[in-house]
């Protein structure tokens, strides 16, 4: 199998283009640049269509037509932009069409920095925009999860008809790591039952998400929820480490994810029982685990780079108990020390 | 008003009934009576039917009156979201190059809201009709200014009429394009009446004839009637158009490149698995498998020094050198804000094991380059650990229980006639001393595949990084004796 040393934004493209990806268009903001860069380089090699667009909103509205058509595109951004892409991103789920967008989330609010953190959690699992819709959301935590999770991220897209975000951070996109390629090459086909790409199959499609009527429009939303239901249902994906026994739970993803396993290494060695609960996917979170580990007396810590968004959902989905928090912001990577100290004080 | 005027259904290239809308009159618009959308609907289904394109087209309606196009043109749709049609053409038209596009939009779509969309998209050239209703006023939203309101004229947010003063003067969006290079075809016409519809029809023509011939970007823009908003009977509007419309905004055919232009023809996108392998190499790539190994003691490296000197290259060979044994490895470039002030520095792991964060916060070594790093870093390096650092940057005490070794790497590399490769001498100091658990030909092994582009530079680099290794086991006897 060929590996080489990748640097995560790299692997988003691998990852995209053996996933039979054929349109990207961006804009450039740090810490995502490479990702258009790489596209730049290596979409035309094949004939796979590039666009710098204008403005992260144009780009959003290219990846609204190339999904119109059918086929599978990709964007990516960072925070500022993910903002003006909420517009578009609002319509794609309206209209129910498929594409990926790649989150490599920085410092906010407002310009912030671009160093990492994980306060676009609310803006990816919760929508967005206006409107109730939901995107696929993967949380990757190493390069190869970069291509991995891209590749996952469009069999959803597609599987559902909606968007999927994979929300990394700044550390992700930057870091290099072995990646070893995929062993299998997508040949993307349209599907023509709603696709509308300019033939005589797809001549009778509409691709809208207006309805005037209001009733029409509320079956459309309970259609629409329906969806997100079978997406709970099924997708929900999560990782554990030393969880058998654990009696405190760091609940991490993405890049503090990796930090907090190091942590549980910590506590054991002083023999505190510490386990951690990954989750893969943030939408749909894996609320059933969550709730089981609530059940068995285990206690939480969030363990994010934000005011403690995810922390929430913990506290829902666990019948309320009570979530410690260990965070940092403004592009400061949470420490190990902080995420022990913390063990023992809840242990 | 006649009424029946809103009847279209059955007409060239619109549907026979509007199932889509619904409602009482299945052959009637939406539309108000004497609406120029109307006349525009029925002149693009002619033209898509004459040029028999009507497999091919997809039409991008717009936020405004025309939003339910959708419901009459006999063709693929697509709805857009406010000004964005132009973006939403390009993505479509790129990934299908066959497909004939039209952006259909009013002025406060297109001139407004959409402004940099339109602007942006006729500058690109993109395969793409955009058919733009000027009718001097938001109609959806109940008549207030558009970007091409006429000075004096009353709207909802303009009760006094437009004062140039506050609200500027109207936006000549021909004029603006016709200020690019790429549009093919740029045309002013009029829908006001009969003779002028006949002229608007040959334009609505001609800008699907380039598209069908894959010639590049058209431009249509029509004074439109809304007799609704204006609040004109069917004779008012015509002369309110001809008359104080025509003054401000001049019919003209701006330009037809048509004759002189190639079509623009885009290739099919190439998805097989061995393409990909080529552009990606994975053919030369190596198979290495990482395996799981407890005895392997974990370091964490940090290099840091000047931007330029090589800083993070020399992390990412060392990186290559450890993943070519199957050691696991992160490198992570450190890009804070120091990175501005000249300085970058980065973190290398090597482990045994799956590597929790990529940063090293205490380094086992640190390699600086200059002194500002060596200051900064050499109070977070691991007791027991080492410093190895350019000997430039001068006489340094060491820091308890932390071993200092200062290695000439500018002179070396100089000596052997390649000043900017000091990188290579550090790495070779920190092949002998660094104690990193590697094996030594898995640095020079890392070359190979960091110089894979330029391999002539590779049997210069071995010679410096054994200089580099040398000049530190001189070292190391120097201080036995
Ligand atoms: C983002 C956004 N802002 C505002 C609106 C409300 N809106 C609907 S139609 C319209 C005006 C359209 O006017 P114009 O483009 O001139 O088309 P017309 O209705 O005159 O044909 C506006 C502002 C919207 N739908 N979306
Ligand atoms: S309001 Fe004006 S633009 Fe809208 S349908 Fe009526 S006449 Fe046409």
């Amino acid at each position: 199998m060929a590996s080489q040393l990748v640097a995560g934004n790299s692997a988003v493209i691998v990852g995209a283009m053996y996933a039979g990806c054929d349109c990207f268009f961006g804009y450039p903001i740090t810490p995502a640049s490479e990702i258009l860069h790489e596209a730049s380089k290596f979409f035309p090699k094949v004939d796979r269509k590039f666009v710098q667009a204008e403005s992260e909103e144009a780009a959003i509205n290219m990846v609204y037509g190339a999904a119109t058509a059918g086929h599978r595109v990709l964007a990516a951004s960072s925070g500022p932009g993910m903002s003006l892409k909420q517009e578009g991103i609002t319509y794609i789920a309206g209209a129910e069409l498929p594409c990926v967008i790649v989150d490599i989330c920085r410092a906010g609010p407002g310009l912030g920095n671009i160093g990492p953190e994980q306060s676009d959690y609310n803006q990816a699992c919760k929508g967005g925009g206006h409107g109730c819709y939901n995107n696929i959301v993967l949380a990757p935590a190493s390069v190869q999860e970069m291509c991995d999770f891209t590749m996952k991220a469009f069999e959803l897209a597609f599987k559902y008809r909606n968007p999927a975000i994979v929300l990394a951070d700044g550390v992700l996109g930057h870091m290099v790591e072995p990646l070893k390629f995929p062993e299998t090459a997508l040949e993307h086909k349209i599907d023509t039952t709603w696709a509308v790409a300019g033939k005589a199959e797809t001549r009778g499609n509409l691709v809208t998400s207006i309805a005037l009527n209001f009733d029409e429009m509320e079956q459309h939303n309970y259609k629409l929820q329906e969806k997100y239901r079978r997406i709970k249902e099924n997708e929900a994906a999560w990782d554990g480490y030393k969880l058998d026994d654990a009696k405190v739970v760091l609940v991490s993803y993405g890049i503090s994810s990796r930090i907090a396993r190091s942590a549980v290494d910590a506590a054991r060695k002083m023999g505190i029982k510490a386990g951690l609960f990954r989750p893969i996917t943030l939408f749909p979170f894996p609320e059933k685990e969550i709730r089981r580990l609530a059940d068995k007396g285990c206690k939480f810590i969030s363990v994010e780079m934000s005011n403690g968004q995810m922390r929430e959902d913990i506290r829902l989905y666990s019948g309320c108990q009570p979530v410690e928090l260990v965070c940092r912001y403004g592009g400061n990577l949470i420490q190990l020390d902080d995420i022990v100290k913390k063990i023992k004080e809840v242990a | 008003m006649a009424a029946k005027e809103k009847v279209i259904g059955g007409h060239p290239g619109i549907y026979a009934t509007f199932p889509r809308k619904g409602g009482a009159a299945p052959t009637a618009t939406h539309y108000c009576p004497g609406c120029g959308h109307g006349i525009l609907h029925k002149l693009i289904g002619e033209a898509m039917a004459e040029l028999e394109i009507q497999d091919r087209c997809v039409v991008i309606s717009p936020v405004g009156c025309a939003v339910f196009a959708y419901y009459y043109l006999d063709c693929g749709h697509v709805q857009a979201a406010h000004g964005r049609a132009p973006a939403i053409a390009t993505g479509i038209s790129r990934a299908e190059d066959d497909a004939i596009v039209m952006a259909y939009q009013g002025d406060g779509d297109l001139a407004s809201i959409g402004l940099n969309e339109t602007i942006q998209a006729a500058n690109r050239g993109e395969k793409l009709a955009v058919f733009f209703i000027n009718n001097t006023v938001y109609g959806m939203t109940g008549g207030q200014m558009a970007p091409t309101t006429l000075i004096g004229e009353v709207t909802a947010t303009t009760p006094a009429g437009r004062d140039p003063r506050d609200m500027g003067y109207p936006m000549h969006i021909c004029e603006i394009l016709d200020t690019l290079k790429a549009p093919v075809f740029i045309e002013r016409v009029s829908l006001s009446d009969i003779e002028h519809i006949r002229k608007a029809r040959r334009a609505v023509k001609k800008a699907l004839q380039i598209q069908k011939d894959k010639l590049g970007y058209s431009f249509v823009e029509f004074l439109s009637p809304c007799p609704t908003i204006l609040r004109m009977d069917a004779q008012g509007i015509a002369k309110f158009i001809n008359e104080q419309m025509e003054k401000e905004f001049p019919l003209k055919k701006f330009r037809d490149r048509s004759a002189e232009v190639q079509p623009i023809i885009r290739a099919e996108s190439d998805y097989s698995k061995e393409s990909l392998d080529r552009v990606f190499g994975c053919t030369e790539m190596q198979c290495i498998e990482m395996e799981k190994d407890r005895e392997f003691a974990p370091k964490g490296i940090k290099i840091a020094g000047f931007g330029g000197q090589g800083v993070l290259s020399m992390g990412l060979a060392l990186a290559q050198a450890a993943f070519g044994c199957g050691r696991f490895v992160s490198w992570y470039p450190d890009y804070g804000p120091e990175q501005r002030g000249g300085t970058s520095n980065c973190s290398v792991i090597v482990s045994g094991e799956p590597i929790g964060s990529p940063v090293v916060d205490h380094p086992d070594v640190l390699v600086a380059f200059n002194r500002p790093s060596l200051e900064k870093f050499a109070p977070s390096v691991k007791k027991g650990g080492m410093i190895i650092y350019e000997s430039l940057a001068g006489q340094f005490e060491a820091p308890e229980g932390v071993k200092v070794i200062s290695v000439p790497a500018t002179q070396i590399a100089t000596d052997k006639g390649a000043h900017q490769a000091a990188n290579t001498a550090m790495f070779g100091a920190l092949m002998q001393a660094g104690n990193l658990g590697l094996p030594r030909e898995a640095y020079g092994n890392a070359f190979r595949v960091t110089f894979a582009k330029k391999p002539k530079l590779i049997p210069k680099n071995l010679d410096i990084l054994e200089a580099g290794a040398q000049a530190v086991k001189l070292l190391e006897m120097a201080s036995k004796k």
